[in-house]
């Protein structure tokens, strides 16, 4: 469904994403599920191919797109049937590149911002604790200056792309009396003494994609790995959880427009026309096109300089409970016709439901709109 | 809470069954589900406790009632595993009862009496024509001197693969409902089972597909009489429906009970989750959701105790329950955060084994279906949309 916000040129952009992820991806997913692990090759195919670092600079190998560009890519990546690709992109895309791009020095950039977008470095970001999940200001890991150095002692959990990662922006606390504004941003590559992977976690859903726990231990990085000001880190990675929440949100209502697509082929082949199941699936269709097309008019007001956390957040909201209730009825009613097709679409099923609670959950969500409501 | 229904013995059998599962079967299932393996040593402890007699009132059995087996049934369901529990009601609910009630006194020795002690499992292969289906039974019955040949297929067999023997119903005459029903033994020549990779839940199932080619069944491998099978699966179906519904609010409940504890201790802004208004209710919608389904479910329990037709009913509490199972499991896996999508936590194998038990022995689709048909019978009083005062639309 062509749209008015994407022109020729998002278009040209959408059939080499969508050729790109038939050729190379959609074979082989089935696979790179059961071994819960997509190669790294995949983000070095995708920096390759410049499919990461459209909205960026050119002075980084951008080509200073617009967030459309990023739409597309994400619409696309759903696609190849793996809710986990999406997500590792989310991350190498748009998560950890805005603080940088925004707050980080020109050596900074150049050795992390250029190799992230061009996929050359893979990257994650370090947030999570096991005590702090929605409460992010409840962060431990902690970071103490010591000369030439800082020393960096904690763990971290709920990290994606954390296994496969050669870097960590990593969030810690820099002072402790000051609770979220005391927080700086940190680089640490992997392999710096002190910095380990200590498990890779199983998990529902987006099982290819590698989700770690984290341990730093009297971990020593050069002070010059410090991102932009110390105690500003809070404030330098907000914009990131709201790209998080938006982008996160086209991916959620992507996957599962394309779970249902499948399903109406499939229905129409087992049962033929006027199926029961017509009325609730005419439902969730409905409903992911409002989330769809609230989507695009959000990523239209941040394209425009607005910063609009009410939006942001009902989208996330909005589409994660669209994508689950989705997936959910595809599942329902697949199971009517039988087990032919059910792995693709109970994956989705899986995979859709973290949208609910990663990025923040449905819960804070609320919180957040109801604080901006004025309730 | 206490229920009307049950007296003081049900709730000493409630409370025995209780600890034998949080001590026996709780602790072991995460390893069961990891390794998709059913357990085949719980049928005999659960023979050696006297549980699996519960389907058989009289002689071979403990002569309990329906309400006992509905204590024993529902708190199995809190082993936390859909798997399990859908393995042990095969046995127990789906093929036992039919040896019990139709077989002969050899028969019964044969295949029963093993049953009941738990050295052999039973598997009941019936899959009927269903409202959206379409496909009539997969298995064709023909009668050749004293054997019948049976020729077919059927996926997705509870117990196929650790059963001694299978109660299949196959097609023996023109009509989709003419089915007979035959005792097929383990090691038949022309029965072949294969195992079957695991589905969305219910991972420590012992789930298997029959192929079965020229199959040659002895005529004394029948039970009742031919062409009757149809007529002998419905009579048990109201009792399926309800022990599904109870397996439900049993699972439900096990998900809430963990989300409580959970809300209890996850501190996050200084305090429990459950200090926070919007978890307290949340806790409370789900809490009542279960009892709501539970109280449908022992209504029905009720009348099928008292001998009285239970159908409309036991749909009605099978098609509450297991979506309540859904939404309830559901609410368990958010309460627990990024803790519910990794498999440490049980809970989002609740989640998914939810759903199963949604789509099995029968969808939602088809709970509606029979229940629609009875809107506008008797109890309701009402005149249908039928020719006659009280026909079916």
């Amino acid at each position: 469904m062509g749209h008015y916000f994407f022109t020729a040129e998002h278009e040209e952009l959408r059939r080499a994403v969508r050729r790109f992820v038939s050729e190379e991806m959609r074979p082989e997913a089935e696979a790179w599920e059961e071994a819960e692990y997509f190669p790294d090759q995949v983000l070095h195919r995708l920096g390759e191919l410049g499919f990461l670092s459209l909205r960026y600079p050119a002075e980084y190998g951008g080509r200073s797109g617009d967030l459309f560009m990023s739409v597309v890519v994400f619409e696309e990546l759903a696609r190849c049937g793996l809710g986990a690709i999406p997500l590792a992109v989310l991350v190498q895309m748009e998560m950890v590149p805005p603080p940088v791009l925004r707050f980080g020095s020109e050596e900074q950039k150049a050795r992390y911002l250029g190799p992230c977008i061009r996929g050359e470095k893979i990257a994650c970001l370090g947030i999570t604790e096991p005590g702090a999940g929605s409460d992010v200001a409840a962060v431990q890991t902690r970071a103490v200056r010591d000369g030439g150095q800082w020393v960096i002692n904690g763990r971290k959990i709920f990290i994606t792309n954390g296994v496969r990662a050669d870097f960590i922006l990593l969030v810690a606390k820099t002072d402790p009396a000051k609770g979220h504004q005391g927080v700086s941003l940190f680089f640490v590559d992997k392999g710096t003494p002190g910095f380990a992977v200590t498990r890779k976690l199983k998990k529902l859903g987006m099982r290819s994609s590698d989700t770690a726990e984290l341990v730093f231990e009297d971990c020593r990085i050069p002070a010059g790995n410090l991102l932009g000001e110390e105690n500003k880190g809070f404030y330098q990675i907000m914009w990131e959880l709201q790209g998080e929440r938006l982008f996160g949100a086209v991916s959620a209502v992507a996957g599962a427009r394309y779970t249902l697509e499948r399903t109406l082929e499939l229905v129409k082949t087992r049962v033929g026309a006027g199926s029961p199941a017509g009325h609730q699936l005419a439902e969730r269709a409905a409903e992911l096109e409002a989330v769809r097309q609230l989507v695009y008019g959000t990523i239209w007001k941040v394209a425009h300089g607005e910063y609009p956390v009410k939006e942001i957040s009902m989208c996330k909201l909005a589409g994660a409970q669209a994508a689950c209730r989705a997936t959910d009825l595809a599942l329902e009613v697949l199971g009517e016709c039988g087990p032919t097709a059910e792995n693709a679409v109970q994956r989705s099923w899986r995979d859709a439901r973290l949208n609910r609670i990663g990025g923040g959950t449905d819960e804070i969500m609320k919180g957040i709109i109801a604080g901006l409501l004025e309730i | 809470m206490k229920h009307w229904l049950f007296e003081e013995e049900h709730e000493i059998l409630r409370k025995t069954v209780r600890r034998f599962v949080q001590k026996e079967i709780g602790p072991q299932v995460a390893a069961w589900e990891e390794a998709a393996r059913f357990p085949r040593e719980l049928f005999r402890r659960l023979g050696e406790l006297g549980f699996l007699g519960l389907a058989c009132p009289g002689e071979e059995g403990g002569g309990l009632d329906h309400p006992a087996q509905a204590v024993f049934l529902e708190e199995l369901a809190r082993c936390g595993s859909g798997g399990v529990w859908a393995s042990v009601c095969a046995h127990l609910v789906s093929a036992m009862p039919l040896v019990g009630r139709l077989g002969t006194g050899e028969q019964k020795e044969r295949f029963l009496t093993p049953a009941v002690r738990g050295e052999s499992v039973a598997a009941l292969a019936a899959v009927r024509q269903e409202a959206s289906r379409g496909d009539a039974c997969a298995v064709v019955a023909v009668r050749e001197g004293d054997h019948y040949v049976v020729n077919g297929t059927q996926t997705g067999v509870l117990n196929a693969g650790l059963a001694s023997y299978v109660v299949l119903a196959a097609r023996t005459g023109p009509a989709d409902g003419d089915l007979t029903l035959l005792v097929l033994e383990k090691g038949l020549p022309g029965l072949e089972v294969n195992g079957r990779r695991a589905g969305v839940g219910w991972h420590a199932a012992d789930l298997a597909d029959l192929a079965l080619t020229g199959c040659r069944v002895p005529v004394a491998g029948r039970l009742g009489e031919e062409n009757r099978g149809g007529t002998y699966l419905d009579e048990g179906l109201a009792w399926e429906r309800l022990v599904v519904a109870l397996g439900a609010v049993g699972a439900a409940d096990l998900a809430l009970t963990e989300a409580l504890q959970y809300a209890g201790q996850r501190v996050q802004f200084g305090r429990p989750l459950a200090k926070f208004q919007v978890i307290r209710h949340k806790l409370v919608d789900m809490a009542t959701a279960v009892e709501r389904a539970r109280a449908l479910t022992y209504h029905a329990l009720t009348r099928i105790a008292r001998g009285e037709d239970a159908g409309t009913e036991a749909a009605m509490a099978r098609l509450v329950a297991c979506q309540t199972g859904v939404a309830v499991a559901d609410e368990a896996l958010q309460i627990h955060g990024g803790y519910g999508y990794i498999t440490e936590f049980p809970v989002e194998r609740y989640w998914r084994d939810a759903r199963v038990a949604v789509s099995a022995g029968g969808s939602s689709g088809t709970m509606r279906e029979i229940i629609a048909g009875r809107l506008w019978e008797g109890s309701y009083g009402l005149q249908g949309p039928g020719e006659e005062v009280g026909g079916r639309p």
